[in-house]
């Protein structure tokens, strides 16, 4: 049973909220919507749901027109960013409430219901109420409520977004286990995320979003490896990849006064607005290296990024340890130029390490 | 200083008590006086400082024939107009607001909060005001002093009220939770019904409150739009008014009067101690 869209477009406003998106997606899969904020993932997925009406282009799912059936008969089940449960009931209500809306037997919800908070891990909390729980566990209970309805369509908007970063890592890794082993082989599993890390540690299908569009379908590694675009490679990296206009000419990549040997995919490229992309943490400091100055240094969790400037040319360096740096020092760094990605003037990928379009 | 405090805390409340129960002591004391202990000086305790008897309280069920006021209709009166009002108030209002919370209506220049200001601004006019248009309107239906044609005028009166709060409380309630409810597989009128009225059981009964207050105290409309056939509470109130002043019947009226708002109030505590009222939504 596949989800079929072809060319769905929403505009309620002066912008595109989706912009001629089309895709197939197949059971048993596990896609990734990967997108900045207002890039128009939720829209996607409430388009999905039907929650929105699509101003043109159609939906199909299992061979019939999703656009004409409404939300309540769609079987779909979804999961917020913001905790969204009914404040009314308690948890084992929240998460029987599906299944009463479908009218089965009590007995079946009560091993239903049972199973699915033992899948999310909150047994023992059937009957508390779901503004005693923290923001985690309910999340949780929402996840719950969705998994119970064995839905055909499983759509996750950012659910870990608004949680902190500790039980951010947990619940992704439960969440990993749970779509690998917990799920039906005929759920579709929708998952959107602005979070690169996420994306590469689901492992799903990713599909890149900006400003309504699609710009890029394939394997999380291969949208890590080969970014099709500029705007693909920063909305894939965090922090985002770093662009540097070059010319390479020589057999030498030139930009801001320092020269570095080309490797052997980009030694060919010599057109002009060349932009050379190198990740954060593709770049090392280095006694012999170029010499840059600070403009900041941010310290997040066990590594620094360090903001550095060299002329009109910004970077930012990863470093896998904690430093203390000031202002205006003056730091020397070095290129893992091997690693380089380029990109023509337009924005299109010309040349990745990973073999992606070589020369 | 913890002991000042104590003490600051219960001077406060002790303050507050006397002022707040003080009149009701002295309405209850007068009701069971004459003529003699009225007039005759601060007199408070009964049996002591004057003769209590029970004159007061009976003017108010005695029949006009035999001197007295009857208000044991006007206030069932009172109460059916009150309470069926405001039922079908907050009833319409309830479903006007969540139609204003949730949906987008446009008719030109009218948008949304046009249209909720709208249904305020009945409330903006003073009522000598509206008094004219209704008189009118009720004598041109035939409903001028009956009960259904004051439940009418109440209900335009007092709709206002219940569109007003209820709109500011579904706004509060994230729209997401409907959404959840129709992808959890309610039709909108289920999700109205399952999921969101039960949670926004603290609205209705701060707008019924609301409605019941203005219904019950309302004298102007209750005095212009009824004569003979049909009388509610606050107007034969004031019936009782003579040459002389009746303080004993007067404070015993009131003390009728204002039993079903203590009662409301009650309730409303009972409610608000429980915990209902707050962080239904978070």
């Amino acid at each position: 049973m596949d989800l079929v869209a072809n060319n769905l477009s929403y505009k309620p406003d002066d912008q595109y909220h989706l912009n001629e998106v089309s895709f197939n997606f197949k059971e048993g899969n596990l896609y990734t919507i990967l997108g900045r904020t207002l890039s128009g993932k939720t829209t996607l997925l409430k388009t999905i749901a039907g929650l929105l009406t699509p101003d043109s282009g159609e939906i199909e799912f299992d061979g019939k027109n999703f656009l004409k059936i409404p939300v309540w008969e769609r079987n779909v089940a979804m999961v917020y960013q913001q905790f969204i449960n009914y404040p009314h009931l308690n948890v084992f209500e929240n998460i029987a409430f599906p299944l009463k809306q479908r009218k089965i037997d009590q007995s079946i919800i009560n091993e239903k219901v049972m199973d699915a908070l033992k899948s999310v891990g909150l047994l023992g909390y059937e009957n508390r109420k779901i503004q005693e729980l923290s923001g985690g566990q309910q999340q949780r209970v929402s996840l719950a409520r969705s998994l119970v309805k064995n839905a055909k369509i499983l759509l996750l908007d950012e659910p870990l977004v608004n949680l902190d970063y500790k039980l951010r890592e947990q619940l992704r890794d439960e969440f990993k286990n749970l779509f690998s082993k917990g799920l039906a082989d005929e759920t579709i599993l929708i998952y959107s995320t602005t979070d690169p890390r996420e994306t590469m540690e689901l492992n799903g299908e990713v599909i890149v979003l900006d400003e309504g569009k699609v710009l890029q379908v394939g394997p999380a590694k291969e949208i890590f490896e080969n970014p099709n675009s500029l705007k693909v490679a920063e909305i894939s990296n965090d922090p985002p990849m770093n662009i540097i206009e070059a010319k390479i000419s020589d057999n030498q990549i030139r930009f801001e006064g320092i020269d570095v040997e080309a490797p052997q995919h980009l030694s060919k490229l010599t057109e002009e607005g060349l932009k050379i992309g190198l990740r954060s943490s593709d770049i090392e400091l280095n006694e012999n290296g170029h010499e840059f100055e600070v403009e900041l240094a941010e310290i997040s969790g066990s590594e620094t990024l360090l903001h550095l400037k060299r002329g009109d040319t910004k970077i930012i360096v990863s470093i896998e340890e904690v430093l203390n740096f000031k202002i205006h020092d003056k730091v020397k760094i070095n290129f893992k130029i091997d690693r380089a990605y380029a990109f023509h003037a337009d924005g299109k990928l010309a040349s990745s390490p990973f073999g992606g379009l070589n020369g | 200083m913890n002991k000042l405090y104590i003490f600051l805390k219960y001077f406060f409340i002790v303050v507050w008590t006397v002022f707040v129960v003080a009149p009701f002591l002295w309405a209850l004391t007068t009701s069971f006086k004459d003529f003699q202990s009225v007039n005759g000086g601060v007199t408070y305790i009964p049996w002591v400082d004057f003769e209590p008897n029970l004159e007061g309280w009976k003017v108010l069920i005695k029949s006009p024939a035999k001197g007295g006021v009857d208000i044991i209709e006007p206030y069932f009166n009172s109460l059916f107009v009150t309470c069926t009002a405001s039922l079908i108030s907050i009833i319409l209002g309830t479903l006007s607001a969540y139609a204003l919370s949730r949906y987008t209506f446009k008719a030109g220049f009218v948008k949304n909060n046009d249209i909720t200001f709208f249904f305020i601004s009945q409330r903006i006019m003073p009522p000598i005001v509206l008094s004219i248009p209704f008189f009118l309107f009720l004598s041109s239906i035939n409903l001028l002093d009956s009960l259904t044609g004051l439940i009418v005028v109440y209900i335009v009166l007092l709709m206002p009220i219940a569109v007003w709060i209820m709109v500011d409380f579904f706004n509060k309630v994230p729209r997401e939770i409907d959404e959840t409810a129709l992808i959890d597989g309610c039709n909108p009128y289920q999700a109205f019904l399952k999921v969101v009225l039960p949670n926004s059981i603290p609205g209705l009964i701060v707008a019924g409150m609301f409605c019941i207050i203005f219904g019950w105290i309302d004298f102007f409309f209750a005095f212009i739009l009824t004569f003979t056939e049909v009388q509610l509470l606050p107007v034969k109130i004031v019936a009782l008014n003579s040459s002389v002043t009746p303080w004993w019947s007067l404070s015993a009226s009131a003390l009728v009067s204002v039993a079903p708002l203590i009662i409301v109030a009650f309730i409303v505590e009972r409610y608000l101690s429980k915990g209902n009222l707050s962080g239904a939504i978070k």
